[in-house]
């Protein structure tokens, strides 16, 4: 067996071996020569040959498709006038609801508290792209044009910190560095001044929760740009300074369009992304800044069917988000592919 | 200055051995920095790294503070006087928070093993492209990171799947990640062909493989991959929200909710706090630097690989 020195036909041929029912004349020819044409074995063949791949592979099958695909189908409730105690668990009650249509949408459309979670959604996603989005593509230049190798271990170290806190904990940091009885406000008030809240401010929280997406995640998301940087070659940099140009010129003309694929990637996917802005960040501070301020549509699914237990509405309303959702995302593809970029799928 | 420092120590044979810190050479062509550019940069990070690193030093030092101390400064401390460490004895010495660190504890190792090894398995057998069915299970997993099922049909679930106000429905709803299973697939799929196939052709199945040849050549993959995995677990809250009813069982990070957010008093310590022993603000603070100390203590270990666990990460579908 062993002096074969094809491995891959190795494999394929000690599996007809072991069961010569399946070895058959043909069928064991067409497996060693299976190397160069694998679309040529049988099915049966090649099951036997990845059965232990795919075996492999089941559990976390099983999981997605029990977490994330039968869900899908329980989508079918916002058609429904579902009712969580007409069955012996929730799963069959949704075969005993009646059904009603697109009436739960219609509820949706005409409600003004939708609307305003939409326009809430939005708002903070605009903020976040102008806001946010620059600031690791800056961060990332800083630190790539720092040489020494131990500033920049330091920096790039306490710079990913945030991204693995809680959001629990980022809100509470900031609660306590900025809430009404926050060290800020102390401070202030300590020395005579009026303190104040912005933790509770409507006004000024889509600010705040930019600021804390800002703290928690500018700094990881360098990764991406420095590793473009890295990939630039050197040789580019030494032939613009051969032919005069300064720092500032190359960084112009070298730098920034090594960086451009990425940044219009990663800004296409964002938009892609722009209805999910923020859930556990929004649902955490809910309570303090008041519904007005801080609902988007995550949170509004949320609130109507886990806590009102309207799970039908709610459903509903998810399923809008998700669709439309799922219709950014590919068109964001689309434009990337457009753009020349690979986007997260290929063609 | 940077030769003085970084100069390394002669080996045996009085070679020396470039260090991993030595600042590269400067290139001929490139100008010697301005005074003014330093500074500027030098300003720029040291804002930056401080930004992070202020908040965390205030609530660190006040959990570590006596009630006095706390009392002065009205408030949070910035500077310390005197260590004491009060608040932890107490906290650790029984009640709803040593219960709750606990369960994150285990919740975190139980989830991120099981994680890792699913997710490892799944992306073994994915590795191999054209073996049966690879395309078929890989656009399964994709298509999931393109649309949710929504919260409500999930929740409907796991409740009918009799999940709540169990452990499992902190664990089992996210225990896998499908942008975990393509980096490690990806890290798989670069490991040299040859080294594989010499195993097969010495009569090494699948496992033995993936035990002895894959895995010790992924480690740098595998410690960000869990990593993610684990900060996963340690920082989740929504899921126990929501499917957890019973108090007594909820993890670290909800009762932090409940005593930072909401202001409510730890159950089990009240003597200390009311005779005045103990600040409520040390306790709040300690029980943010529990929840914080795991993954400030891991993360910069690990580091190093992030950039390459992310690279090999971009999607190759």
């Amino acid at each position: 067996m062993s002096n074969s020195t094809v491995p891959r036909t190795t494999t394929e041929a000690k599996t007809p071996a072991r069961t010569p029912a399946a070895s058959g004349g043909a069928a064991g020819r067409r497996a060693r020569g299976g190397k160069k044409n694998p679309g040529k074995l049988s099915l049966k063949l090649r099951f036997r040959r990845d059965r232990t791949l795919i075996l492999m592979t089941l559990p976390a099958v099983l999981l997605i498709l029990v977490f994330n695909y039968i869900p899908i189908l329980g989508n079918v409730v916002a058609f429904q006038d579902y009712d969580p105690y007409a069955g012996d668990n929730g799963f069959v009650a949704i075969f005993n609801s009646p059904w009603i249509g697109i009436e739960q949408f219609e509820r949706i459309f005409a409600d003004s508290a939708f609307w305003h979670a939409v326009q809430n959604t939005l708002v903070l996603f605009f903020l976040q792209l102008v806001l946010y989005f620059p600031i690791p593509i800056l961060l990332a230049l800083l630190i790539n044009s720092v040489v020494r190798p131990r500033v920049r271990a330091v920096a790039q170290a306490v710079m990913y910190l945030p991204h693995f806190f809680s959001w629990v904990l980022v809100v509470t940091v900031f609660m306590q560095i900025f809430g009404g009885a926050g060290i800020i406000a102390q401070t202030l008030r300590q020395h005579g001044y009026e303190g104040f809240d912005v933790m509770t401010d409507p006004e000024v929280f889509k600010y705040l929760v930019t600021a804390q997406t800002v703290w928690k995640d500018a700094g990881w998301g360098i990764i991406v740009f420095l590793a473009a940087l890295s990939s630039v070659s050197g040789d580019l940099y030494e032939a613009a300074a051969m032919d005069g140009a300064g720092r500032w010129r190359r960084m112009w003309h070298i730098t920034l369009p090594a960086l451009r694929p990425v940044i219009a990637l990663l800004l296409v996917l964002r938009v892609g992304d722009a209805l999910t802005v923020g859930f556990e960040q929004l649902l955490l501070q809910r309570q303090a800044v008041g519904v007005n301020a801080s609902e988007v549509l995550d949170t509004y699914v949320w609130w109507n069917g886990i806590r009102n237990q309207d799970f039908s509405y709610a459903a509903a309303a998810g399923l809008i988000k998700g669709v439309v959702g799922l219709a950014l995302v590919l068109i964001a593809n689309k434009v990337a592919h457009l753009m020349g970029e690979q986007g997260v799928y290929k063609k | 200055m940077t030769a003085v420092l970084d100069t390394p120590p002669d080996d045996a044979h009085g070679v020396r051995k470039p260090s991993r810190w030595a600042a590269p050479p400067r290139p001929v062509w490139e100008e010697p920095p301005n005074k003014a550019g330093l500074a500027g940069k030098g300003i720029a990070l040291t804002l930056a790294c401080l930004a992070i690193l202020f908040p965390l030093w205030i609530v660190i030092v006040t959990s570590l503070q006596s009630k006095k101390t706390i009392d002065e400064a009205g408030g949070l401390v910035v500077i310390p006087q005197g260590i004491t460490f009060i608040a932890y004895q107490e906290l650790l010495s029984g009640g709803q928070v040593q219960k709750a660190t606990l369960v994150s504890i285990g919740v975190t190792v139980v989830g991120t093993l099981f994680s890792m090894t699913v997710s490892v398995l799944c992306a073994y057998g994915l590795s191999r492209s054209g073996s049966l069915g690879h395309r078929g299970i890989l656009m399964t997993l994709l298509a999931t990171m393109f649309f949710g099922a929504g919260l409500i049909p999930t929740y409907l679930l796991v409740q009918a799947l009799g999940l709540t106000d169990t452990y499992l429905a902190l664990i089992l709803p996210s225990a896998v990640s499908v942008f975990n299973i393509l980096v490690l697939r990806a890290f798989f799929m670069n490991i040299s062909q040859e080294l594989i196939d010499s195993a097969r052709i010495d009569g090494a199945g699948d496992w033995r493989i993936l035990w002895k040849i894959v895995l010790p050549l992924s480690r740098a993959v595998l410690a960000v991959i869990g990593l993610f995995y684990a900060v996963g677990y340690w920082s989740a809250w929504f899921n126990a929200s929501i499917y957890l009813t019973d108090q007594e069982m909820m993890p670290l990070q909800n009762v932090m909710i409940q005593l930072v957010q909401m202001q409510q008093r730890p159950v089990g310590l009240q003597a200390q706090i009311n005779t005045g022993q103990l600040s409520p603000l040390a306790i709040q603070m300690a029980v943010m630097v529990l929840a914080l100390l795991p993954v400030a203590v891991l993360s910069p270990f690990v580091q190093k690989h992030f950039k390459k666990g992310m690279l090999t990460g971009a999607v190759k579908g």
